[in-house]
């Protein structure tokens, strides 16, 4: 059963993954995750007073629904279809981790040292997630798109615009990865 | 009801990215540590089965559910939002090891710290929002 309860291949993954895209694009529709953050603003209706939350997001209300059903998907997973074998990555990278004071995955998808409960009591650890976040949000808008939109559905489009953002992406995660987080913890 | 059908899909989202650990910051930082060949292969091979797909789509001028002909829609020129936004994006996805949907799966797994991500992505799209205008594009 390792199959289904352990860690799915690469392989697999990705194939459904773009079958995911190319559903919702069969149903009129695009893969694109971050315009649910848009949404969401606008839904506190500070369209009135900022142009850009000004738009028809009740036409986008099949992405939140497309959302909802990813958090059941993800809670499902996690607690239905998950055994202790999930998430064995390179020990070479277990020994990099060390050195950041961030502990090896033993089956869990997150590290307690960032996401753990604790991290609510701890101001640096508050402002790194909320920075990061804040990085994604911003980013992606000023992108237009995020994984789902360039790097998917873009590529997959032969679309130019998208591998920039793509490049960009990557070159971001490689400072981040190899400068920025070595000096964070 | 017209809703069900983007719900079920929604949720083999979930699953699919839950099970390929694609929404582990583990699997995020050992991509970017180049330790691993798995993101790689799921990104790739997303993209293989997406132009196969695309290539049938527009060859055979396919209809969508509606009987309406597909049309992928181009991305708008840009050279500084692309770049840039990409670049700022790519910081935040390596930081957190979560990109947009992925934070929603973890918080339905159960992460609540996940939710401080969220509530920082709400606050980087407002003030991108808001001073949009003053960007270069």
């Amino acid at each position: 059963m390792d199959v289904i309860m352990g860690t799915w291949h690469w392989s697999i993954s990705g194939f459904l993954i773009g079958m995911v895209m190319l559903l919702l694009i069969y149903f009129g529709k695009g893969f694109g995750m971050s315009s649910n953050l848009r949404s969401l603003c606008s839904m506190t209706g500070v369209g009135k007073k900022i142009a850009f939350f000004d738009w028809d997001w009740k036409s986008q209300r099949w992405n939140l629904v497309v959302v909802l059903g990813a958090m059941m998907g993800g809670f499902v997973a996690k607690n239905y279809l998950s055994n202790d074998t999930i998430v064995q990555i390179n020990p070479v990278t277990i020994e990099k981790l060390e050195k950041l004071h961030i502990e090896a995955p033993q089956a869990k998808l997150l590290p307690d040292a960032m996401f753990g409960n604790t991290v609510f009591t701890e101001p640096k650890m508050l402002l790194v997630l909320i920075l990061g976040g804040f990085l994604i949000g911003f980013g992606s808008r000023y992108a237009g798109g995020c994984t789902s939109g360039h790097a998917i559905t873009g590529l997959s489009a032969f679309q130019g615009q998208s591998l920039k953002a793509v490049i960009g992406f990557f070159v971001g995660g490689l400072l981040m990865a190899h400068f920025i987080l070595p000096l964070l913890f | 009801m017209r809703y069900i059908k983007f719900l079920l899909v929604g949720f083999v989202f979930g699953i699919v990215l839950t099970k390929a650990e694609a929404v582990s910051w583990y699997r995020i930082y050992e991509m970017f540590q180049f330790d691993s060949f798995h993101m790689y292969g799921i990104i790739g091979v997303a993209v293989m089965t997406g132009v196969i797909g695309v290539q049938i789509i527009k060859r055979k001028q396919l209809k969508d559910i509606n009987g309406a002909t597909i049309i992928i829609p181009d991305k708008e020129k840009g050279t500084f939002r692309y770049w840039i936004g990409g670049l700022i994006f790519g910081l935040g996805w390596a930081m957190v090891g979560a990109c947009p949907g992925p934070i929603f799966i973890l918080l339905g797994t159960g992460f609540m710290s996940v939710g401080l991500v969220l509530i920082g992505a709400l606050l980087g799209t407002f003030i991108y929002g808001c001073i949009k205008d003053y960007l270069p594009h």
